[in-house]
């Protein structure tokens, strides 16, 4: 009952920040926004003039940008949440108080999924009202497909975590921009049989290279590929084990070191 | 009983000793001062106490918990105050305040909150953002913080410092009060030597991580033949120790040798 208590500690300091500040809230929709509607009118414009088949690859398309949104936002949770501690000079504080690094982990993770369902719900909507795209046409698989690519969000995040404990606010900038170079490897527009095959096998050691075949699989057939969501579900337990044991190493690293109270310096 | 135990307390970063095999006890109700100059090691010290730095060697026993391997036993009954870590600056006192009272699982939380609130005057404020406080008010907010658990042990680095001479003195005196009310344990690191004579009932004096002597104020002034606590620091920053010097043939070894322990 404590830990849960602390655990909303930390969840209710995000919540009343976001709470007071449309900015952030607006930063946290801005982008998936943007994304859908370049996206969304190139992927319109190809449809009108190509005919049918174009349509199909186009919700895929749609659906790419949306689920890798789920990815992308997920990661960005944790890590900047994270950074808005050392950010506020509030990591001493918090290291001293009885809050269990677990529990720092999982609010953290509470707080990510919070951001992400804000950033990706206006998105969701103006893919369905500009584009006629409707995400739940995939149906319950889509709850698989995000759970995933949330838990793969958190595995880098929690690796990006780590970085910063090690390098200080030196590597925050991971916090932005680490996804993104995953997403060649990620196949999230085109099948993983595009990717040379020298860089195929690390496509498929990513859990989100077989969220979006099966994903495609759901647009093309109907059916729910069972393997792609199995594989993704256990490397995503893997990931998520080295991240949890990365995560766990250096932040004992950093209080031999003393970084908890200089990391934002 | 003895809140806090700390023996043969070493912490070394590479080939740098900060704190260098220091031992003392703080009984339970006492105020321990803990003096030297910049780099003596007092911060290393209370970050080791607080559990957020490892030491390289030796034990610290906080109300009877082994900090090494039950911390958050002892966490959960301690709080702490710097001037140097800040609080979240957007967020309003009354909403930092909460944040802290969940962490420390603070029965009628909003109860504590506003009595905080009426003993320390933050009702003016306790709804604007702490980034838009003045020094004292912050100074007031992070004692709050440091108060919301009603701690048994409280550790206070430099809890004055940048305050004007009014408001320093009214924290002062409100420490004082809270002390001698909760039977609390304090351990304050503080660079004002009259804070210091009148807030503690003893006094470990640190230089280069070791303790290089200890007494309660009144001894430390009669064993240098000085007339305030100030005169006695710089005598030992500046290795003036023939204003007196040790007496007690103890402490004499803890100069020479500053290993002693105390």
């Amino acid at each position: 009952m404590l830990a849960l208590r602390r655990i909303w500690a930390m969840v209710y300091r995000h919540v009343a920040l976001y709470r007071r500040s449309w900015p952030r809230l607006l930063e946290l929709a801005y982008w998936p926004v943007l994304q859908m509607c370049i996206w969304g009118f190139t992927a319109s414009y190809l449809a009108a003039r190509m005919g049918n088949p174009i349509a199909i690859a186009a919700g895929a398309l749609l659906g790419g940008v949306l689920l890798w949104e789920v990815a992308v936002r997920s990661q960005m949770g944790v890590a900047i949440s994270f950074l808005e501690e050392i950010w506020s000079r509030n990591l001493g504080h918090v290291f001293v108080s009885p809050l269990r690094p677990w529990e720092l982990v999982a609010a953290l993770l509470g707080v990510s999924f919070i951001r992400m369902a804000i950033g990706i719900a206006p998105a969701i909507l103006l893919a369905w009202a500009l584009y006629a795209f409707n995400l739940f046409s995939l149906g319950p698989a889509l709850v698989l497909f995000f759970a995933n690519l949330m838990v793969m969000g958190w595995s880098v995040s929690l690796l990006v975590v780590s970085l910063i404990l090690r390098h200080g606010a030196g590597a925050e900038a991971l916090a932005w921009s680490v996804l993104f170079g995953l997403t060649p490897f990620s196949a999230v527009f085109y099948p993983v049989s595009v990717l040379p095959a020298a860089v195929r096998p690390i496509a498929l050691a990513l859990p989100s290279a077989h969220v979006f075949e099966g994903m495609r699989a759901v647009l093309a057939t109907g059916a729910v590929p069972w393997a792609q969501l199995g594989w993704a579900v256990a490397l995503n337990g893997a990931w998520l084990g080295l991240a949890v044991l990365v995560f766990a190493r250096q932040f004992r690293e950093a209080r031999v070191r003393g970084a908890l109270l200089s990391i934002g310096e | 009983m003895d809140a806090i135990e700390v023996a043969h307390l070493t912490k070394r970063y590479g080939q740098t000793l900060a704190v260098d095999d220091i031992g003392f006890r703080v009984p339970a109700g006492a105020t321990l001062g803990l003096l030297g100059g910049n780099g003596a090691g007092k911060t290393t010290t209370i970050a080791m106490l607080l559990g957020i730095l490892i030491p390289s060697a030796g034990s610290i026993r906080i109300l009877g918990h082994d900090m090494a391997r039950d911390r958050f036993a002892a966490l959960a009954r301690m709080n702490f105050s710097s001037p140097y870590i800040a609080l979240p600056l957007r967020l309003s006192v009354a909403e930092n305040l909460r944040i802290y009272g969940h962490l420390y699982g603070v029965r009628r939380l909003e109860r504590r909150i506003a009595e905080l609130s009426e003993e320390l005057a933050l009702g003016e404020f306790l709804h604007r953002p702490a980034g838009q406080l003045s020094a004292g008010q912050k100074t007031r907010v992070a004692l709050a913080k440091a108060l919301i658990n009603r701690p048994d042990v409280l550790l206070l680095d430099e809890p004055t410092a940048s305050l004007d001479p009014d408001t320093g003195d009214m924290v002062r005196s409100w420490l004082e009060r809270y002390r001698a009310e909760s039977g609390c344990t304090v351990l304050l690191a503080s660079h004002n030597m009259a804070e210091v004579e009148r807030l503690c009932s003893d006094v470990v004096m640190l230089k280069r991580g070791r303790i290089v002597d200890r007494g309660s104020p009144d001894d430390l002034l009669l064993r240098y033949g000085r007339d305030d606590l100030e005169s006695v620091f710089l005598d030992i920053a500046r290795d003036r120790r023939g204003g007196g010097g040790a007496a007690d043939p103890m402490l004499a070894d803890a100069m020479a040798g500053g290993r002693a322990e105390l």
